[in-house]
């Protein structure tokens, strides 16, 4: 026996080094993979950042603008319809540069402003028509290539017919930052304004309001029916061979490809029972669809995680089925479920394919103030700007995305801080 | 415990050691309160209930012993109808509770389960306050009227298992923050606040430590005076301690019913002698 024992223990530790080293590999490689994943998900923030940043700032420039009663009211009286908000504009640019007097130098000068000016003096007057006739400074949106140029996003070395701007504007320029006319304040567009072709106006309101309504549908239909399922088929569905065949399907249709979710609610929603294209409301209903298996399949693992114990205890006691899922079940699965709705609702929030097939993808100016307003949603904000031609739109893209992932993240906060409420302590 | 029997002792010599279909000894008693009659279990294809007949009088304690797997859970799940929950369980031949056939359809296996509690061998009160723990059954058969019936309800109940001093001044703490001991005893509480009649106790104290199980069959012996107390246990001492009566079960048989003494001293049939005296089991 002794002998035996010895020569055991000396193949134990003649092992032993190739054990420690497997595991070493191991760990290593563990290592490095999680460094991998850290190193593109710090990248990739960057990135965001670097590219998106500069757009939550933008250009404006200081004129004194000039409600003169000609340009306003060339008939006697206001007239919003005739009066000329860009000439008035215009003219109060051309005051710094008296100089400029040649046709095509006056338009090359117009162009360094928005057509976002025009705008602002239409709404200034329209709000206050004691401003006529007086002059009041007034800070317009600058055209979306000066801004480029002061974040140093147009290349001023290149030959002047490959960059958006020319030699002369560019020292205009040059002359507006010297006095102090050109200011960078916070751009209120991106929060306050709907999409626009010019990207010194786009905003991402629209969309978020589009996300928004159509999360409220999503949410409203998604987790009572996904929840109710579940616990109907969980707790109160006789096991048989249809049992089994939901099941499979629940599991394929959380696989199925989104865009095919799309496909159904442009056959469904749009083309059967007739809910206007582009609406919130067909988008909320197709990723109820589209989130329904996600939460039915949280929710039952949740349920099927309540330990038997407690669900016997209270049939023990004379419970019955509704008070023992009720009263014990329901509570303890409570947490699972909802973390299955949040994570299908942070699904819903970041899809954007089946909303193409839907017509959430149109050029749409005006916020949607309800579910049957055309609107599109932030994925498809995001798309759409990714595929302007225009530099500034870039830098908003960016914007976007990093305003899509805080709401993705807060959805995902809430999540916690929800379930450890829900939660029970012991 | 008998010990001194060897395969030449002359009884011994009838014992049979295949299973009989006939019960020995006697499955009838005094006065019965519980009767089950030809009880067959299935679970699918597997006879897990061979034709048991078993009387259990008011007021006494009657322990089912047997080796794993034999059925005496089986056997005592179908008294509360527990079996229902499982789909592939079929159950046939009667039990009466009182007079009345607790398989019929008229009869609700809420109502049943009312009057007949059960105590789970792994403590499991519910993940919520000591006193909604105990007042949970109450509340869902509308037992109390007002809140002060209520708490009279969880107090006595409390104290008859014998938990009140322990508990009385953190009744709102959580129940599963007692000791595994104080658990079972909530457990008893709870099953007690409803005013059972009968309580049925699947291995209650195969969790515990000997002192708190010293404590809940100290209480059986109490509750014995009011409740007829089925129990299953793996621990033969414990049969013998708390049970007048023993029933053995073998491989879904009920080989032996006698009393308690009688079964550990002088069984009558092979098998039973085989695991009482250690031989099996």
């Amino acid at each position: 026996m002794r002998a035996d024992s010895q020569s055991s223990r000396v193949r134990v530790e003649s092992g032993l080094g190739k054990r420690r080293r497997r595991e070493i590999i191991f760990r290593t490689f563990g290592l490095v993979a999680t460094l991998v994943g850290v190193f593109f998900l710090v990248a990739f923030f960057a990135t965001l950042i670097a590219n998106g940043s500069s757009a939550f700032v933008q250009t404006f420039l200081e004129l004194d603008i000039e409600y003169s009663e000609e340009a306003l009211a060339p008939n006697g009286e206001i007239d919003l319809d005739f009066a000329d908000f860009d000439g008035i504009a215009r003219a109060a640019l051309r005051k710094k540069f008296p100089d400029v007097t040649a046709r095509n130098e006056r338009r090359e000068l117009n162009r360094l402003i928005s057509v976002g000016a025009g705008y602002q003096i239409r709404d200034a007057i329209t709000n206050n028509p004691e401003l006529l006739g007086s002059s009041v400074a007034m800070q317009v949106p600058a055209a979306a290539n000066v801004d480029m140029l002061l974040k140093g996003n147009i290349d001023r070395n290149v030959p002047a017919d490959q960059r958006p701007l020319s030699d002369q504007q560019i020292q205009w320029i040059g002359q507006l930052t010297a006095d102090g006319s050109l200011a960078t304040k916070f751009n209120k567009a991106l929060f306050v304004n709907g999409d626009s072709r010019e990207p010194e106006l786009a905003g991402i309101r629209g969309a978020l309001m589009g996300s928004f309504y159509m999360l409220v549908i999503t949410i409203a239909l998604a987790f009572p029916i996904g929840a109710a399922a579940a616990i109907y088929l969980e707790e109160f569905a006789p096991r048989n061979r249809w049992a089994d065949l939901i099941e499979v399907n629940i599991n394929n249709l959380a696989a199925v490809p989104s865009i095919v979710f799309g496909l159904l609610g442009l056959a469904v929603f749009i083309n059967w029972i007739g809910i206007p294209r582009s609406a919130p409301l067909v988008g909320g209903l197709v990723l109820s669809l589209l989130t329904l298996p996600v939460i039915i399949i949280a929710s039952r693992a949740a349920i099927k995680a309540v330990p038997p114990s407690i669900r016997e205890a209270a049939f023990g006691l004379g419970a019955s089925k509704m008070q023992v899922v009720f009263h014990h079940v329901l509570p303890l699965a409570m947490p699972g479920m909802l973390t299955g709705a949040i994570i299908g609702m942070s699904r819903a929030l970041g899809e954007s394919a089946p909303l193409l097939m839907i017509g959430m993808v149109a050029f749409i100016v005006d916020v949607p103030g309800n579910f049957s307003d055309p609107a599109t949603a932030l994925p498809v904000q995001i798309y759409l700007w990714a595929d302007s031609p225009e530099r500034a739109f870039a830098e908003r893209t960016s914007a976007a995305i990093i305003v899509l992932l805080g709401f993705l993240l807060l959805m995902n906060l809430a999540a916690v801080i929800l379930r450890k409420r829900v939660e029970r302590k012991w | 415990m008998k010990d001194d029997v060897t395969p030449t002792d002359p009884v011994a010599v009838q014992k049979s050691a295949a299973p009989a279909n006939k019960t020995v000894g006697d499955v009838r008693c005094a006065n019965p309160f519980m009767v089950a009659e030809n009880i067959n279990v299935f679970y699918g294809d597997n006879h897990a209930i061979q034709d048991v007949t078993l009387e259990i009088a008011k007021n006494e304690v009657i322990a089912l012993i047997g080796p794993s797997g034999c059925g005496k859970s089986t056997f005592l799940r179908c008294l509360n109808r527990m079996n229902d929950s499982i789909d592939s369980a079929r159950v046939t031949g009667t039990i009466t509770l009182d007079g009345q056939d607790i398989y019929s359809k008229d009869l609700d296996p809420v109502a049943l389960r009312a009057r007949v509690g059960m105590v789970f061998q792994k403590p499991n009160p519910f993940p919520k306050s000591i006193y909604d723990n105990v007042a949970y059954g109450p509340r869902i058969h509308g037992l109390a009227n007002d809140r002060a019936e209520l708490d009279d309800i969880v107090h006595t109940s409390l104290e008859r298992a014998g938990l009140l001093k322990e508990v009385k001044d953190r009744l709102d703490e959580p129940g599963t923050g007692l000791s595994g001991g104080q658990q079972q005893r909530l457990c008893i509480a709870r099953t007690i606040a409803v005013n059972p009649e009968v309580i049925l106790m699947d291995e209650p104290c195969s969790a515990l430590d000997p002192i708190a199980t010293a404590r809940i069959e100290d209480l059986m012996d109490e509750l014995s005076e009011n409740y007829a107390i089925v129990i299953v246990t793996h621990s033969m001492q414990q049969a013998a301690r708390v049970s007048r009566r023993v029933a053995y079960f073998h491989l879904g048989h009920l080989i032996e019913v006698d009393d308690t003494d009688k079964i550990f001293t002088n069984p009558q049939h092979k098998l039973t002698e085989d695991y009482v005296t250690g031989r099996i089991g």
